[in-house]
């Protein structure tokens, strides 16, 4: 008899310190956090609207069509020799620079693709220098690879592929 | 609620986490055809969602609004890229748009892979939003080929489905292939365990828990469900007033896991229930020296002094008590104390500090962080799923409000540059226009000149006609030749004149050159007229280069006036509306924290007065001891004299 009583407090107060986080929730209810959880949602999508309709904006008066070029980087899926730093020079003229964190090299392992440089050149032929760190086993390796593309008068992309066996460039 | 149902939501919760986390790691097989879509994709796989949908929003913007959009790089990826975005508002938070999108994705023509993809995300958004039914039709969809990355997600996210639709059958005959499947080992087995205890399969439902009990893994979250596997078998087998057994899987429970202290308190529970209060001490004597903001420790510090006093050591078990209301009294000073910083404000200030963003362990780092609040006693609170939907609400708003102020920034500085350009071509462009015009006349005569050219070269391969290819010289000559013949004439000269018969003979002298040499120059004319085409064509091409220019430099500056206008309306009427979600979503969590710790400070007030109870009676007890123990041997002494 005692034995029970005994087990009966055990599990009041057991549930008692289970339950208590929650009554904690329900004091502010579940509706007011749907509530404001709906507004939320509504003025993200707000804001993504806008965000879009500023992109477009920004495309249009920054890099017109006529001059914009475009650089990209993708990476072969589990490169061995991934990159640490990049540095691009166009005609001779550094144009951007980038250290790679973890999180980049992840999302460009798994087939993401990374827009380096954005910018406006004239139409005609115009020579792209890439300088890349790559981490490899027996300590980092860097080299320097070039290419000459023609810009004409629709926007121009490149694409710079790094894999294990090197730097190639495809125009887009 | 009972306490395997709590537990149960908790292994729900915490599948379902472990569950998303999975399905975020997702590659594209296809070989790439869109840049602009393998950027969204590199920030989606960094997990900065907001960037990879307003990405996709503008290329999907775009290819609606070309003509032929099936010429568009970003069709081989339409489908794709319409999944994402659902996808990626998902891990957003954007739950109802969300849904929408995807359930586009289904209805539309897609392969099977796709569907089903988009067909289980849809079921988890309703189950993770609670709605039982709409994720059990959402699930049912799901036909066919599954994605291969989903495999055992899916038949995972399907039994938890069926289990909170009460198909308890269902659920375990998925539940058990799976068992021990990569990605679900130990949640698949406690989740088929709970699915046997609640469709009435008591003894298999306590030997699968016992079996998850035992599971061997180095995974810190498989360990974890083993540890509640013990717990709930423990504490199930304890209201069965079966405590010998449970001490046992209690016992089971690691010391540093975070169901360490219910598991310790559980076994001094269980040694109680047999009367052994002296192996109830050793568990509770080392839940006792634990962290004193914790539920368990709170209690054990009655339960201790309990269990002396049931051995009948009062003295100690008074001085216990006495040290449990010491402990008490300072634990509620800190509680207010929290209350009092959450209330200035210091809680959320400190949450959204920079120093604490890039920490995984923030909460801990909080901690340490000077007039903040006691952490220790909102651990659970900010565990949960309700407060952890909502700081993420409150961070994202934060984000969003430091977004409207650098693009309102932005706007101003595209003013600037649109001023900048206006003042420097409008004054340029009314002069350039006129030489442009006067260029443009002359270049149309030219071409129009050439055309007349072509086609007289085109009717002379029909019909001949010599003297249109007579060189200048030819022609001065023949004129005048044939002003001297008119002179002649006019003099009154006869043909048989051997001035006329001169003339006569210059005149054949030329036609002669003119008539045999036709060919050889109806050739060179064409050559002359390709090589006048060469011209014409780089003329064409600088002329629609100036076209171009001008156009863009028109362009450059014009037509953008109410389009920024309306974007800073836009941008002003949002940032109010997050400042305003702001205050309230902040106002919610310190309502939530506060809540917490006032009831914590309410069953620290009930320990008090248990406490000084129990005290009292302590004191009671042992002085009586004292007494009857003075009584004997004042009664040994009378009787020795």
């Amino acid at each position: 008899m005692v034995k029970k009583m005994l087990v009966r407090l055990i599990i009041a107060l057991f549930a008692l310190a289970v339950t208590s986080s929650l009554n904690a929730e329900e004091l502010v209810t579940k509706e007011q956090i749907k509530g404001l959880d709906e507004q939320v949602q509504e003025i993200k999508k707000e804001v993504l609207a806008i965000s879009a309709e500023l992109n477009q904006l920004e495309e249009k008066l920054l890099y017109p069509s006529n001059t914009q070029l475009a650089i990209f980087v993708s990476m072969e899926k589990n490169s061995k020799t991934p990159p640490i730093a990049l540095k691009i020079m166009l005609d001779e003229d550094d144009i951007s620079h980038h250290i790679y964190s973890f999180k980049e090299i992840e999302a460009l392992n798994i087939g993401g693709v990374q827009r380096i440089y954005t910018g406006n050149i004239r139409t005609g032929e115009h020579n792209l220098k890439i300088n890349v760190i790559n981490k490899q086993s027996g300590g980092n390796n860097a080299h320097t690879v070039s290419h000459l593309f023609e810009k004409g008068i629709k926007p121009q992309m490149v694409e710079i592929r790094l894999s294990d066996s090197g730097v190639t460039f495809r125009n887009w | 609620m009972s306490i395997a149902k709590h537990c149960l939501s908790i292994a729900l919760i915490t599948l379902f986490c472990a569950g998303s986390t999975l399905a975020a790691d997702t590659s594209r097989q296809d070989e790439l055809k869109d840049l602009y879509f393998g950027e969204a994709l590199f920030q989606a796989y960094q997990k900065e969602y907001f960037a990879a949908i307003s990405r996709l929003d503008t290329e999907l913007a775009q290819y609606y609004g070309l003509d032929e959009p099936n010429l568009s790089s970003l069709y081989h990826h339409i489908g794709d890229a319409e999944f994402s975005v659902g996808d990626y508002e998902l891990y957003y938070r954007m739950h109802n748009r969300a849904s929408r999108a995807i359930k586009a994705v289904i209805e539309g023509n897609v392969e099977d892979v796709v569907r089903n993809a988009a067909g289980y995300r849809l079921a988890k958004i309703y189950y993770q939003k609670n709605q039982p039914l709409n994720a059990l039709h959402a699930i049912e969809k799901v036909k066919g080929k599954i994605p291969e990355h989903l495999r055992y997600e899916e038949a995972f996210l399907r039994a938890q489905i069926y289990m909170v639709n009460g198909k308890f059958t269902d659920a375990i005959n998925l539940l058990e292939p799976i068992e021990n499947a990569e990605g679900v080992k130990g949640f698949a087995g406690y989740n088929l365990a709970i699915a046997l205890l609640q469709s009435g399969k008591e003894e298999q439902g306590l030997a699968q828990l016992n079996k998850v009990g035992q599971i061997s893994s180095s995974d810190e979250q498989v360990l974890g469900i083993k540890d509640k596997a013990n717990l709930v078998l423990g504490f199930r087998l304890l209201e069965a007033g079966q405590a010998e057994p449970a001490k046992q899987f209690l016992d089971r429970v690691r010391l540093t896991g975070p169901f360490s202290n219910k598991a310790l308190l559980g076994s001094g529970w269980a040694a109680a229930a047999m009367g052994k209060f002296d192996r109830a001490l050793v568990p509770w004597q080392m839940l006792a020296k634990r962290n004193i903001t914790n539920k368990s420790v709170q209690e054990i510090m009655l339960g201790v002094p309990y269990a002396y006093g049931k051995l009948g050591i009062h003295g100690k078990a008074a001085i216990l008590y006495g040290q449990a209301l010491e402990s008490y009294s300072k634990e509620l000073e800190r509680v207010d104390a929290s209350i009092k910083s959450i209330r200035e404000g210091k809680f959320l200030a400190a949450v959204i500090g920079e120093e604490l963003k890039a920490d995984k362990n923030w909460l801990i780092k909080l901690r340490e962080l000077p007039n903040t609040p006691e952490t220790h006693y909102l651990i659970e609170m900010l565990a949960s799923h309700d407060f952890q939907e909502s700081l993420k609400n409150y961070f994202d708003m934060v984000e969003l409000q430091k977004k409207m102020s650098t693009w309102l920034k932005q706007i101003s500085a595209f003013e600037e540059i649109i001023a900048i350009r206006s003042a420097y071509y409008q004054p340029l462009l009314p002069d350039i226009e006129k030489q442009f015009r006067i260029l443009d006349s002359k270049m149309k005569l030219r071409i129009q000149q050439r055309d007349r050219l072509d086609k007289r070269l085109k009717k002379m391969l029909i019909s001949p006609k010599p003297e249109l290819l007579a060189t200048a010289d030819e022609r001065i000559l023949l004129h005048q030749i044939m002003n001297l013949e008119n002179d002649f004439n006019n003099r009154g000269l006869s043909n048989n004149d051997p001035l006329m018969a001169r003339i006569s003979r210059l005149k054949g002298r030329i036609n002669w050159s003119i008539y045999t040499e036709y060919d050889v120059r109806l050739t060179d004319a064409h050559k002359h007229l390709h090589q006048l085409d060469e011209h014409v064509n780089q003329l064409d091409k600088s002329y629609k280069s100036f076209v171009r220019t001008r156009q863009a430099a028109t362009q450059s500056y014009k037509g953008y006036d109410n389009n920024l206008q309306q974007l800073t309306i836009k941008i002003n009427q949002a940032q109010t509306k997050i400042n305003t979600l702001i205050s309230r979503q902040g106002y919610l969590l310190e309502q939530m924290a506060v809540s917490e710790l006032e009831l914590r400070r309410q069953r620290l007030e009930e320990y008090q007065v248990k406490a000084r109870f129990a005290l009292a009676e302590s004191y009671d007890r042992a002085t009586k001891k004292q007494e009857e123990r003075k009584e004997e041997q004042l009664k040994i002494k009378d009787d020795m004299q």
